[in-house]
């Protein structure tokens, strides 16, 4: 069986140039949450002088991440933003010294064996860096380590525009292997699969060559056929393992994880600076000059395509992410948060929304879809407001890919239509859920009726 | 500066849209139009022309009366006009063309929804009901206007169904369509070149093109009937091709597209060898149209959402 996908636009422009280290701007915003799980614990206050380094947000409960200084200054002040999810998270402003002092506490971290490990990647500050921001250490920290036998790593990097996956493979892909190598030291993992769509060539063969020097890692080169790079797809395509329906890459026992992610828990290992800046890619119709630049996390995208040698037209709309996922900003103030990969700035004629018009019931959208969904039923069903039918449909298994949305000739919301249908489906089982404990309630409350009444009836008769 | 869009991805999209889509479809009937206006002479692009003009008009008018967005510019009538006039005889009186293009649009397209929405192929649904209230002037088949070996006008179809063996035209005139039926579905060089074009430009899939005349070229062979002739004559490959593919009347999955393309053939053949029409393309689809919901449920395919290590 071969999963669905769609032939998009690459745009790799940037590709072949190697990344370029920003000026520090005068000032940076830190978010207490740029990952998923717990907003983290500012705990530095205005006035505090920091460096780079410096941990300024500690994770809360289970699954959440610490958080760094990306430059050496004062604390400005601390206040309130609200994140592209719309949650409102306490945010740390921090002035630049301009001096970029380096925090005293950075060392290599001390690490022989599994505990001391997964310690090592939360204190790094990791998440997910392909763009899920899930936290490194949570994904890591696998209890039952029997249960995995192979990690995939996802350098598929599908979306249009992106290239800075392709970057850290090309410039280090030394790190790429010591982070294989760190894994199966202290994990016991012996099996790597290493996916890349077959467009990036030079990261290809600088991943074959090093594969063919170390045990168990292969690179499997996949076809440019969006969504390579989702999670869900990637490993079946390279494993041929189907993730359940709301689990996990574990639940089938795989771990995946981005390139990028493991090339800098390496260098983590290696040298103990924390996640305190991002390589990205700047591109976009807007932009001047595309290219992959490295920016302190915090950095506003004003400053940052400023620095990266502005825009050429009039930006119409701003995205973290690529075309097809990307999360678009409310405004130039956002600041780059530890998973941006890409900021991508499009002109009015690229952003212009396509015309809605009647869905055709062509089956595009259907034929489509990596999942094997029914986008254009899901949306019948969400406009009847059919709980049921929604969940027959699997609506919750949708991962917003966005295919159907592309390929729709009449350009209906499709994603859209699905996040709402997933809304829907989960007020559904709540629903579902009072009308249990209510009809439960009821049976309790008329067995107790009958008993008082047989009590009574056993009274009278006395 | 100017506010910057705020939207839920994806934000690139194909550039096909529904209109786009029908430009094809258009391109693709232009090859039969043209054999139509060298076998039959202008009067077919008269009535071409007629049908798919009094599509757009009643479409326009009746979501101006109706108030519903104005979907005339999508050209999907023009298409419904074109395929209907296809299925008459060029002889047909303009009157009863317009009329059959107002049940299509309005009866048949706009009173179940509009695009997308209908159950029914419009234009198969108006040439029936054409042929019901008119019977005489649907069945006055003209010989060509270009010079030709069969003797008589009757169809092809309808000379095979009489066993009148010198009336038949021979394969290479079938082939070209020059000899007597609907204006548009004689040629089937012409429709099996437009055919092509919408496959290629993947409007329309393989699959009920291939089951739907397979099935009647393997019943035909099964029956001892000539297959060739079968599937060359009468409105098989019009039917097959541009009919049997309507979206919104036919199932998607692939499955549903075969049941869908079997079904018809075994209908048209029954129609066809045992029936009393000699011709039953147009019942068939219509037919399997009112099962496509059931076919799409019988067929729907599920959901990716995994379970156990393979
Ligand atoms: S967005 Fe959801 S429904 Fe659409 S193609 Fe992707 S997974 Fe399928
Ligand atoms: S792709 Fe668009 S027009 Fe086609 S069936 Fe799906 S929603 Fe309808």
């Amino acid at each position: 069986m071969r999963l669905h996908g769609i032939k998009i636009p690459h745009k790799k422009n940037t590709a072949g140039i190697a990344p370029v280290e920003l000026p520090i701007p005068s000032r940076v915003r830190i978010p207490m949450s740029m990952h998923i799980g717990r907003t983290s614990k500012v705990i530095v206050k205005k006035g505090d002088t920091v460096k780079v380094g410096q941990l300024i947000g500690q994770a809360e409960g289970f699954v959440s991440s610490d958080i760094h200084s990306s430059v050496s200054g004062t604390v400005e002040k601390i206040d309130e933003m609200i994140t592209a999810g719309g949650d409102r998270v306490p945010c740390v402003s921090i002035v630049s010294d301009g001096r970029q002092e380096m925090y005293e506490g950075i060392k290599p971290p001390a690490v022989d064996d599994f505990d001391s490990f997964v310690k090592a990647v939360r204190q790094s500050g990791a998440v997910g860096l392909g763009g899920a921001g899930f936290p490194s250490f949570v994904k890591l920290g696998v209890d039952d380590l029997s249960r995995i036998d192979a990690v995939v790593i996802n350098a598929a990097e599908c979306e249009p525009y992106i290239t800075s996956d392709t970057r850290t493979m090309i410039d280090k892909g030394g790190y790429v292997f010591k982070g294989i190598e760190a894994i199966k030291k202290y994990m016991g993992i012996r099996h790597f699969i290493i996916g890349i769509e077959n467009n990036k060539r030079e990261a290809i063969s600088v991943m074959q060559e090093l594969a063919g020097k170390t045990d168990g890692v292969g690179v499997r080169v996949l076809p440019s056929l969006y969504p390579q790079g989702s999670e869900k797809v990637l490993v079946y395509n390279t494993m041929k393992r189907i993730i359940p329906k709301g689990g996990l890459p574990l639940d089938i026992g795989v771990i995946v994880t981005n390139v990028t992610t493991l090339a800098f828990i390496a260098e983590y290992l290696e040298k103990g600076i924390p996640l305190v800046s991002k390589c990205l890619t700047v591109d976009g119709s807007a932009v001047k000059e595309p290219k992959n630049v490295i920016a302190p996390i915090g950095m506003s995208i004003s400053d940052l395509i400023e620095a990266a040698g502005g825009l050429k037209n009039e930006p119409a709309k701003v995205m973290y992410g690529g075309p097809m996922m990307g999360i678009t900003v409310p405004s130039m103030d956002e600041p780059v948060l530890k998973n941006t990969n890409a900021v991508i700035f499009m002109d009015s004629r690229e952003a212009a929304p396509p015309k809605t018009t009647p869905c055709i019931s062509c089956g595009a959208c259907a034929d489509h879809c990596p999942l094997r969904l029914d986008p254009r039923a899901i949306a019948r069903a969400y406009k009847t407001d059919d709980g049921e039918e929604l969940e027959k449909l699997c609506v919750d298994l949708c991962m917003e890919c966005g295919c159907c949305a592309f390929v729709c000739p009449a350009h209906r919301p499709l994603v859209q239509t699905n996040k709402l249908g997933k809304l829907r489906l989960r007020e559904y089982h709540d629903e579902l859920k009072a009308q249990k404990e209510k009809e439960q309630k009821e049976r309790e409350t008329k067995a107790e009726k009958e008993k008082k009444t047989a009590q009574k009836g056993e009274v009278s008769h006395e | 500066m100017s506010k910057l869009i705020s939207s839920v991805s994806p934000h690139f999209f194909t550039h096909r849209t529904t209109r786009t889509i029908m430009i094809d479809v258009i391109i693709a009937l232009m090859p039969a139009l043209t054999a139509s206006a060298v076998i039959f002479g202008w009067r077919s692009l008269l009535i071409v022309g007629v049908c798919a003009a009094s599509c757009v008009i009643s479409e326009f008018l009746f979501e101006k009366l109706c108030k519903r967005e104005n979907t005339a510019g999508d050209l999907s009538a023009v298409v419904t006009g074109m395929l209907l006039a296809f299925n008459l005889p060029v002889t047909i009186p303009v009157w009863q063309a317009v009329f059959g293009s107002i049940v299509a649009i309005i009866v048949v397209k706009q009173l179940f929804g509009g695009i997308g929405q209908n159950f029914a192929n419009p234009a198969i649904t108006a040439r029936i009901v054409l042929m019901t209230a008119f019977s005489g002037t649907m069945t006055h088949w003209t010989a060509p206007v270009l010079p030709h070996d069969a003797v008589s006008s009757a169809t092809p179809l309808a000379a095979a169904a009489k066993g009148i063996k010198e009336s038949m035209p021979p394969y290479l005139e079938l082939f070209l369509g020059n000899h007597s039926g609907c204006l548009g579905e004689t040629c089937a060089l012409a429709l099996i070149i437009g055919g092509a074009y919408l496959l290629i430009r993947r409007v329309i899939s393989w699959h009920t093109p291939v089951a739907f005349i397979g099935t009647v070229a393997l019943m035909s062979l099964f029956c001892g009937r000539d297959v060739l002739y079968q599937v060359m004559s009468g409105g098989l490959l019009l039917g097959a091709l541009f009919m049997a593919t309507d979206y919104s009347t036919t199932p998607h999955t692939k499955w549903g597209k075969i049941i869908f393309g079997i079904g018809c053939g075994l209908l048209t053949v029954l129609i066809r060898f045992w029936g009393n029409l000699p011709e039953g393309v147009s019942f068939s689809i219509l037919l399997m149209n009112i099962l496509t919901p059931y076919i799409t449920k019988l067929t729907r395919v599920k959901p990716l959402s995994g379970g156990v290590k393979a």
